[in-house]
């Protein structure tokens, strides 16, 4: 029998963490995600699983931690906003430099500096694009409904020790806040120690007699080994690359304009393509999942069908420069953006779109 | 005074009555020659094997002159960010609570950008090991002023002395962090002569030991030379230490069993 329960996003994503059998979390109070630590708080799951939960100091303490423990081989997650997020790029590119996986979840709200504590999705491109130092990615996945907060924590676990590559979920303070019915999954065990210990020939378990010690570093000072580890690094991009990207297409199979949008602002384009239906105006919308890797070929193929593209998002036009890379600017690509906490209706969004695609 | 001896002559079965320890790789220590964190490395290295311990403990190392230091360890280290070592030993331990874990870090390491970790690890009293070398400089990056550099003390970044009216004051953690309640045994050993070794491997030992009890942070300070950052020569940077860096952080056990050492006076 399916398990039902009616919650908020950062629920839904703590819940899903203490049942993909996640070994320990880590964070820091932060609107508008503060329940994730609130629900794990109150569910005990020490007690449910054995799984560590702890309030750091900061966000740099809990990456840190995240570090530690990922290091170890456990499933290891944290959660923030915006401006944690970005206390936590330092951590984040040593996770990435030591290729470490782990889970860490962006409820996004407007800014720069302190900002807003309303929604936003104005940190596309330091998810995307890196936000702290040196040549690495995240595998980033957006979510658009609670049940993805849900889901996503399974399959960015999965990424993150497929790859050895930090995973960041980007949401924001609409996804996290908003109740949607969730369809929940069972409960899986956590590893033991001897699974971990098989499973992952590179974790810091303590060092077995006869077998070499593991280090987990990311320091290299011979520059041409740093440059090979670089170059080992992009050739794991390059297959994050060609085998993990996902989206989903909705009514684009006859459409002649395309909305493209990620998160809350494609379900916000999801409800501006049905009014542009009734309105008799052949509209779809691509919306995609994983950011990185950007879905660049179906932008391409949709490019060669529809006579313009509309990007939608809480923010000045970021994943804009993705869709215009897949697009080779053959065809008129726009921007419709709010921010700062500003939310666009639907007739907002397909007004933009008859002015600045089809009116023009 | 110097005496050339014929190495392979006086290294006879009879005369070899000290040997590395295991624990230890056979890596060559990039250490300036006569600095502390060799000498600190072997009684970390020499309490593990004695403990029976080595594959039971993970190391973190810092950033700073020992960020390699897991290049000298044959135990399962990891690497922290500059002044994080005490947050991934958090979380280490956390997620194994059965086994050992130490951190081994520098004065700028602990006391300046990682005073936060540091601080809260040992006031949550994190059940770890932290092995903290005071020297009171920066020797990695070229002898820059450190939080525990002495009033008036030379660096590269107080080229006239330290001047605390200026620059602040040196920063007395060990003696701050054994305030908290997390802390259950702090202590200040040096490693610049025979006796103060063998009274560091003992604080040492013990500071692993604790972690069976489940009490809360062990801290090793040892005050150390930095004979190249205060360009001195490692025989002038020992006295200069006698002389100058013990009467500010003076040696003894500030904590132990969880209680404060009371001062005899």
């Amino acid at each position: 029998m399916k398990e039902l329960m009616l919650m908020k996003g950062n629920e839904a994503f703590a819940e899903a963490a203490i049942r993909v059998g996640a070994d320990a979390y880590f964070g820091y109070p932060i609107t508008p995600q503060s329940e994730v630590m609130e629900y794990l708080m109150a569910e005990k799951p020490y007690e449910r699983t054995g799984m560590v939960v702890l309030q750091s100091e900061s966000e740099l303490g809990a990456i840190n931690m995240v570090y530690g423990a990922a290091a170890c081989g456990k499933r290891a997650l944290t959660s923030s906003s915006s401006p944690g997020i970005s206390l936590m790029q330092e951590g984040i590119s040593y996770i990435a430099g030591s290729e470490l996986p782990c889970l860490i979840l962006n409820v996004a709200r407007g800014g720069p500096g302190l900002g807003t504590i309303q929604p936003s999705q104005s940190d596309y491109f330091q998810a995307t694009k890196g936000g702290g130092h040196g040549d690495y990615r995240l595998i980033v996945l957006a979510p658009s409904s609670v049940q993805e907060m849900f889901d996503f924590v399974s399959l960015g676990f999965e990424l993150a020790f497929k790859y050895r590559n930090p995973v960041m979920m980007l949401s924001d303070g609409v996804i996290g806040q908003m109740m949607e019915k969730v369809e929940l999954s069972e409960q899986q065990p956590r590893l033991t120690n001897q699974q971990i210990d098989e499973l992952y020939p590179w974790a810091t378990t303590g060092k077995k007699p006869g077998k070499d010690r593991r280090i987990i570093t990311s320091l290299e000072l011979d520059p041409s080994k740093q440059e090979k580890h670089n170059l080992k690094l992009q050739e794991k991009y390059r297959k994050i690359e060609a085998s993990e990207v996902r989206y989903e297409t909705l009514q684009c199979e006859d459409a002649e304009y395309l909305l493209v949008a990620f998160g809350s602002s494609a379900r916000i384009c999801q409800k501006a393509m049905d009014l542009g239906r009734a309105k008799g105006i052949k509209v779809g919308l691509l919306r995609p999942i994983t950011l990185y890797p950007f879905p660049y070929a179906i932008v391409e193929q949709l490019s060669n069908q529809v006579k313009g593209i509309l990007v939608v998002e809480l923010n000045a036009g970021q994943m804009i420069e993705d869709v215009r890379i897949g697009s080779h600017d053959r065809i008129k690509v726009k921007h419709y953006g709010r921010f700062g906490g500003m939310i666009p209706s639907p007739v907002e969004v397909l007004d933009a779109l008859e002015k600045q695609i089809i009116g023009d | 005074m110097t005496q050339n001896f014929d190495i392979p002559e006086i290294r006879t079965p009879e005369n070899l009555v000290y040997k590395k320890t295991s624990v230890l790789t056979d890596n060559v220590l990039h250490y300036c020659p006569g600095c502390g964190h060799g000498t600190t490395h072997r009684l970390i290295a020499e309490v593990i094997e004695e403990m029976g311990i080595q594959s039971e403990v993970i190391g973190v190392a810092p950033v700073g002159c020992s960020v390699l230091a897991y290049n000298y360890f044959d135990i399962d280290m990891q690497e922290a960010a500059h002044g994080r070592a005490p947050a991934l030993a958090t979380a280490i331990k956390r997620v194994y609570p059965e086994k050992f874990v130490f951190t081994y870090q520098g004065d700028g390491d602990l006391a300046a950008i990682g005073t936060n970790e540091t601080l809260h690890a040992c006031n949550r009293g994190e059940n770890i090991t932290i092995i903290f070398i005071n020297n009171a400089i920066y020797g990695m990056t070229g002898g820059q002023m450190a939080p525990t550099t002495l009033p008036g003390m030379l660096t590269s970044t107080s080229p006239y002395g330290r001047d605390v009216q200026m620059m602040g004051n040196p920063l007395k953690i060990t003696e701050l962090l054994a305030l908290l309640p997390g802390t259950y045994y702090v202590t200040r050993q040096a490693v610049h002569t025979a006796a103060l070794v063998r009274r560091a491997k003992k604080a040492i030992r013990m500071a692993f030991e604790n972690q069976k009890l489940n009490r809360g942070v062990s801290f090793v300070e040892v005050v150390s030379n930095c004979n190249s950052g205060w360009k001195l020569t490692p025989l002038q940077a020992n006295k200069w230490l006698e002389e100058n860096m013990l009467p500010f952080y003076p040696l003894g056990d500030l904590k132990v069993n969880g209680e404060l050492v009371k001062k005899s006076e």
